[in-house]
């Protein structure tokens, strides 16, 4: 390693030190843009060192969830793990956890799991040339920031094009977009759910590929399970969804408390109980079932990290504040947000926190809460304390889906709003939470005020 | 009295929660005692008799789709559109609305000429217009129109067409000559969604009056409760960075 590139590394960790000596948070970003500044390739140079490879996660959900499971398997197989756990997403934010991970020039772990933005992932692959990648799914999200879903999709092909052999694809079998990307590379890993009774007829609103990418025909579903990701073929050109490899046989969702799932894969099976909420979860344990697959761990391995998994912050994690349970669910976009509220149909709610932010991180562009299906939820008898930057455009959202106006209220502080909220649940009962990204930051920097969690680089 | 709404290519057209803008108009004639009939127009599909005709955006392939089925329709369209039917489209829906769209790669797809509206792509290099905006509407009595504008594309109008606002934060059109939307009668297009009527009552209303004026003559719509509309209205002009005064 040359002086430029020790000088790099120093830079990096010295900002780090400096980051959390004056309170400034957790130095999850800062070091890596710093030592990027010295040396633009420190990233892939830092990564070569890795003596297992590296695994990177990327696609529009599920992200942060899957990578940490993959992390805990690879723990539990006794390997040393560097991980961008924060959700950093970004390059200097997998370059800061490499840094704090780096002793001598090296990196003390023996393998990297780094979750990446989706369209960040091109330029990152090229850097760390990763062993394996695992796509979850692509909905629409953020489209203030990637323009269009179509242009995400094309630079995964072009950065999936660019890798040679010795990289194995995970990818989601029933997402006909991310399919259509993954399909032809070389060497792949499937996954999906083949338990018809876990899904629903028809699309949602929010499906954004209904239409045959080979041919521009609409898809046939034979059943869906999440916005566009399901059993679908065309039935003009032919081109179909494939049995993936890596399968969740049968399925059973309980609200937001958790499912069991029977996966199995190459003549094993695998009976496996999560504490984690809802379908989308079931996704979660699959993409990172196809990981460890791929990386041929021990199916133990990933049993217990399944097993053991608490929902990472604001993914459904459940807290305990002035006799009430609070259950903080991530909202980010309308695939996400339709399946928090699916999970919440099968729960007695009685109260409901909901805060719309629009910073950058959240996307700036409100009209995706258009593309949610309050409607499911109208009927629930269930006060709602609307809140954040944009709460009337949500209280609009709600009115005009049906839910009655007299149960709604605006209240623009999040601690007001969350008190008020605290007010209208029952004793012993749950407070549901679901803010959008900013908004969960700020949520859990108000709660961290008040003793009830960490802060979040703690986590 | 009833109001038939049509809504073409719901399943392709539907970028920016689009389908929004179909809910207002439905709810607001609902309130006043109005009784709705929603058309979903799908590709290939016979042209319905309607008072309002609403075009969404979509991606350039979902355009592309479009378009053809789109081509079909032209004279019917023309001839609802004589008889004193309202269109609205927004962002791709009203691109499509304009005498032609050059793509980013080069390739032009035929508008429909409700609006003489040319459209050019300048190439996925060129930056594009994103973010919060306000307009000062040129309708009488709409006032402001806020919403967000994503587009590539830039448009410009031609003699026949009438500016639908002034820019007061955002790109509008095409980023250069202050202007945002267009419209010519009847026929209405913008950049702007949000998506554009929930935050936009008034612009709403103004529409349901004129696509009832087409068979029941001049109707006054009983005022609604619209606290929180105008709240988010308010909003949205200010996240745009123009102060309004609550309403």
């Amino acid at each position: 390693m040359g002086p430029r590139l020790w000088a790099a590394v120093l830079a990096g960790r010295l900002t780090a030190r400096v980051s959390r000596a004056l309170g400034l948070g957790g130095g999850t970003v800062l070091p890596g843009r710093v030592a990027r500044w010295f040396a633009p390739d420190l990233l892939g140079r830092l990564a070569r060192g890795l003596s297992q490879g590296v695994v990177v996660v990327t696609g529009t959900n599920g992200k942060t969830t899957t990578a940490r499971l993959v992390a805990a398997a690879l723990l539990d197989a006794g390997l040393t793990v560097v991980h961008n756990r924060a959700g950093a997403n970004l390059p200097a934010g997998l370059l800061s956890a490499l840094l704090l991970a780096t002793d001598g020039g090296r990196p003390r772990a023996e393998v990297g799991v780094f979750e990446v933005d989706e369209a960040a992932f091109p330029r990152v692959v090229g850097e760390l040339r990763p062993r394996v990648v695992v796509l979850t799914n692509l909905y629409r999200d953020q489209l203030d920031r990637y323009a269009e879903v179509d242009r995400v999709a094309r630079g995964w092909r072009q950065a999936l094009q660019a890798l040679g052999g010795g990289t194995v694809v995970c990818f989601n079998a029933d997402d006909p977009q991310v399919a259509d990307v993954a399909r032809d590379f070389p060497q792949t890993v499937a996954f999906g759910i083949e338990d018809l009774e876990a899904g629903r007829e028809g699309l949602e609103d929010a499906a954004d590929v209904r239409h045959c990418y080979r041919c521009g025909v609409p898809y046939r579903y034979r059943v869906v399970f999440i916005s566009h990701a399901g059993h679908y073929a065309c039935p003009s050109c032919g081109s179909a969804r494939a049995r993936p490899a890596v399968r969740a046989e049968a399925v059973d969702v309980a609200g937001t408390s958790g499912f069991v799932v029977e996966l199995a894969w190459d003549g094993v099976r695998l009976g496996v109980r999560s504490a984690l909420p809802g379908l989308y979860n079931v996704y979660n344990v699959l993409a990172a079932a196809a990981a460890a697959h791929a990386l041929g761990l021990p199916p133990q391995a990933l049993h217990r990290a399944v097993e053991a998994a608490k929902p990472a912050f604001g993914r459904g994690e459940r807290l305990r504040w002035r006799g009430v349970s609070l259950q903080i669910l991530l909202v980010k976009n309308p695939a996400g947000f339709n399946e928090v509220l699916r999970a919440l149909r099968a729960e007695p709610v009685r109260s409901l926190w909901i805060a719309i932010h629009d910073q950058v991180a959240d996307g700036r562009d409100v009209s995706w809460l258009w593309d949610v299906d309050f409607e499911v939820l109208r009927e629930a008898e269930a006060h709602v304390t609307v809140t954040g930057l944009r709460a009337e455009d949500l209280a609009v959202r709600l009115k005009y889906a049906g839910w009655r106006e007299d149960r709604i209220t605006v209240q623009k502080s999040l601690l007001q709003a969350l008190r008020q909220a605290l007010a209208q649940t029952p004793p012993g009962g749950t407070l549901y939470c679901l803010p959008t990204y900013t908004a969960m930051l700020e949520l859990r920097a108000l709660l961290a005020r008040e003793g009830v969690v960490p802060a979040f680089w703690e986590d | 009295m009833e109001l038939r709404l049509a809504h073409l290519y719901p399943d392709l057209l539907n970028l920016y929660g689009d389908r929004g803008n179909v809910l207002v108009l439905q709810f607001r004639a609902l309130r006043r005692g109005i009784p709705v009939h929603v058309g979903r127009v799908g590709l290939g599909d016979p042209l319905p008799d309607a008072d309002l005709y609403f075009l969404g955006g979509g991606e350039d392939r979902q355009q592309a789709l479009v378009a053809p089925a789109l081509e079909r329709l032209r004279p019917h369209l023309a001839a609802a559109v004589r008889s004193g039917a309202v269109v609205l489209g927004v962002c791709g829906g009203y691109q499509l609305l304009g005498h032609a769209y050059h793509a980013a790669d080069g390739s032009t797809l035929d508008g429909l000429g409700l609006l003489d509206v040319v459209t050019r792509h300048p190439g996925h290099r060129a930056r594009r217009l994103v973010g919060n905006a306000a307009v000062a509407c040129a309708l009488d009595g709409v006032g402001t129109l806020v919403g967000f504008e994503n587009h590539g594309g830039r448009s410009w109008l031609g003699p026949k067409a009438q500016p639908l606002g002034r820019v007061l934060a955002g790109f509008g059109n095409n980023g250069q000559d202050r202007t945002e939307g267009a419209y010519s009668g009847t026929v209405f297009g913008t950049y702007l969604h949000g998506p554009l009527l929930p935050k936009n009552p008034v612009f709403a209303d103004y529409l349901l009056r004129l696509a009832l004026r087409r068979r029941f003559g001049d109707v006054r719509l009983a005022p609604l409760d619209d606290r929180w509309e105008h709240a988010a209205h308010v909003r949205a002009a200010q996240r745009a960075g123009v102060r309004l005064r609550t309403a």
